[in-house]
């Protein structure tokens, strides 16, 4: 049998916000049709106080394993606390500190940005005047008052998404989900979006943060667990993940391609031991890992300045999440550009 | 932009035991209904496309086909036609149900609430009754106008208020069906298609011409249509003319109205809220 729900105060006040483990669910397979996976075998442990990015492609079962921990779908396995409350079992005091903000701005676009934060304030049973007083502080908060008596029906996707992140912060939520919040949204929004969730953060919320951007994963989260086909693959933070895939290397773009040679030759004496530079004939790119990025610039450079070659170009290049993800989804190559592969 | 969150409001004390719950089923369902007022007052225009159809076709019934309609001897076709109206638009108005419900769906609005601690219940009694009170309004706007073409109820005020209870009761039957269709509808495109399940449901009654004129297998649909009883029925109420086909459905036409959206009720409400219920599998 399974465990006991954690439902005493210690349980609540145990160093994870949120765990799970094992989680599965499955859509369809009835009548012939392929059963999707959409969970299999989800395990997560998110420390209170952080951002927990859950980074993975379109499909991957991050908005499941949301709708999951926010009581909006059932599994058929595995078990889930989040702010030490079993989702399956006492939904109602999970949502009572949960604040979710989905891929669709889930506010009233009739009622005025105040009247949508007084009506989410009353279903969070605050009396009305409490609900009222609320609704003016989130307003302020969240850089809306000037728009308070507006439809947000007629507001930048920005701000409307702020107005959700705001209808999700009532109570104060010990734990915020983010389903992709900034999906949708042009650069100017995004940046608004992501000082909002660092000014929160900075006050000790615990945030689940679900995104295909490796960039909104990187900027914001303290760890991120990557996800595929329902599973972890890994977890760590994103220094850590990048690290793994390999460290810094040293790129170097010659001017002509009679050059390549002598390039070569002093990339080949920074590289690390064992390993020799890759070069790409066409784009005349010549690279190599190094174990130390800057002191291994500044010596390529010293290299062929003495070698009395002119390049176009030279640098140091980490890894992006990017390349870390498809690294470990396997759907790309274990070279970081696969272009670059074409001669060695 | 700041973003402290001063004087927060902590999780309130348990509002478990039945009677709190039950303060919160009622004052959620309010808050729900409230909002939706709230839409009916912002958006008139709304209320006014929604009646667009009914007031054209009294218009057009009255003033273009009229002439030529003959329901039966010495009978003003206004008279025959108006409740027959009121009726076939309480019949229509699932659709406006539905479309509000898919609508909540598709912008996530439903989930934002089912994430929330409020009274589940709330979404869907919140619904139906807003949706009897905008249909209210919508019987108070075409009495008027019926009113002006010339329309009178003859058989005084307590029956008239009788005739108005049962086209509302029809309309609350029919909230259930319209909830049960916007949960399974995709989208609002899908909603819209029911049009085409609605026109013949309302049309296919003695909202326009009795029964006993239309092809004998015809005519036995329109008269077990729910929506002919309850048009028969309010006919009586207000003392205009009501088709006698002699048949017994007609004959008891004020007791099927009562019966017919008791029975949808029983059947369509809980096969809703079981739908809502299943939302998380």
């Amino acid at each position: 049998m399974k465990p006991p729900p954690p439902t005493t105060p210690a349980a609540a006040s145990s160093s994870y916000a949120v765990v799970a483990e094992g989680l599965r669910k499955t859509y369809g397979g009835g009548r012939g049709a392929p059963a999707t996976h959409a969970l299999d075998g989800l395990d997560l442990a998110v420390p209170r106080g952080t951002v927990y990015g859950l980074l993975g492609p379109n499909g991957a079962g991050k908005t499941t394993a949301v709708r999951v921990l926010t009581t909006l779908t059932r599994a058929d396995a595995g078990h889930a606390t989040v702010a030490g409350y079993d989702v399956g079992r006492r939904p109602r005091d999970v949502r009572r500190r949960i604040g979710l903000t989905g891929q669709h701005t889930a506010v009233d676009g009739i009622l005025t940005a105040r009247q949508n934060l007084r009506m989410f304030g009353r279903l969070f049973h605050l009396d009305p005047a409490h609900a009222r007083r609320r609704a003016d502080e989130l307003l302020e908060a969240f850089g809306l008052a000037h728009a308070a008596d507006q439809q947000p029906q007629h507001f930048s996707g920005g701000m409307r998404r702020r107005l959700d992140l705001a209808s999700s912060m009532i109570l104060a939520p010990e734990v915020l989900f983010l389903d992709e919040p900034t999906t949708g949204l042009d650069p100017r929004g995004r940046s608004e979006v992501w000082e909002t969730v660092r000014g929160l953060t900075a006050q000790g919320t615990t945030v689940v943060l679900t995104t295909h951007y490796l960039d909104e994963a990187d900027k914001l989260s303290d760890r991120i667990v990557v996800v595929d086909h329902g599973r972890n693959i890994t977890e760590d933070t994103p220094a850590g993940l990048k690290r793994a895939i390999g460290g810094d290397r040293v790129e170097v773009v010659a001017a002509e391609a009679r050059d390549l040679p002598a390039v070569r030759a002093a990339v080949a004496r920074v590289a690390g031991s064992g390993t020799a530079p890759s070069t790409d004939e066409a784009t005349l790119r010549v690279h190599a890992p190094v174990a130390e990025g800057v002191p291994a610039l500044t010596d390529v450079a010293r290299h062929l300045q003495d070698a009395g070659v002119a390049v176009a170009d030279l640098g140091l290049r980490r890894p992006t999440l990017d390349e870390v993800f498809l690294t470990l989804t396997g759907a790309g190559t274990d070279v970081p550009q696969p272009a670059t592969e074409a001669a060695a | 932009m700041s973003t402290a969150t001063h004087s927060v409001p902590v999780p309130l004390p348990a509002d478990d035991g039945a009677g709190r719950r039950l303060y919160w089923a009622v004052a959620d369902c309010w808050t729900i209904v409230r909002r939706d007022l709230t839409h009916l007052v912002k958006q008139p225009s709304l209320v006014a496309w929604q009646l667009g159809f009914p007031i054209v076709s009294v218009l057009l019934f009255v003033y273009v086909f009229g002439s030529a309609m003959e329901v039966g001897e010495g009978v003003s076709y206004k008279d025959y036609a108006m409740p027959g109206m009121f009726a076939m638009t309480m019949a229509f108005g699932f659709m406006n149900t539905a479309m509000a419900v898919v609508v909540d769906k598709e912008r996530g609005v439903t989930d934002r609430f089912r994430a929330m601690p409020m009274a589940s219940s709330a979404v869907v009694t919140g619904r139906g009754v807003s949706d009897v009170l905008h249909a209210a309004l919508d019987l108070a706007v075409m009495a008027a106008i019926a009113l002006v073409v010339g329309w009178r109820p003859d058989d005084g005020l307590f029956p008239a208020l009788a005739a108005f209870a049962l086209l509302l009761l029809l309309r609350f039957a029919l909230i259930w069906v319209g909830v049960l269709l916007g949960l399974l509808a995709k989208n609002q495109e899908s909603a819209g298609n029911l049009f085409a399940v609605a026109f013949p449901f309302g049309m296919i009654s003695s909202v326009f011409t009795p029964p006993s004129l239309m092809p004998d297998w015809l005519g036995t649909l329109a008269m077990w249509n729910p929506v002919s009883a309850t048009a028969n029925a309010v006919r009586d109420l207000f003392g205009n003319p009501v088709p006698g086909g002699g048949s017994w459905i007609e004959e008891h036409a004020l007791l099927m109205a009562v019966v017919w959206p008791l029975a949808l009720t029983a059947v369509f409400l809980p096969l809703a809220v079981r739908r809502f219920q299943r939302l998380g599998r």
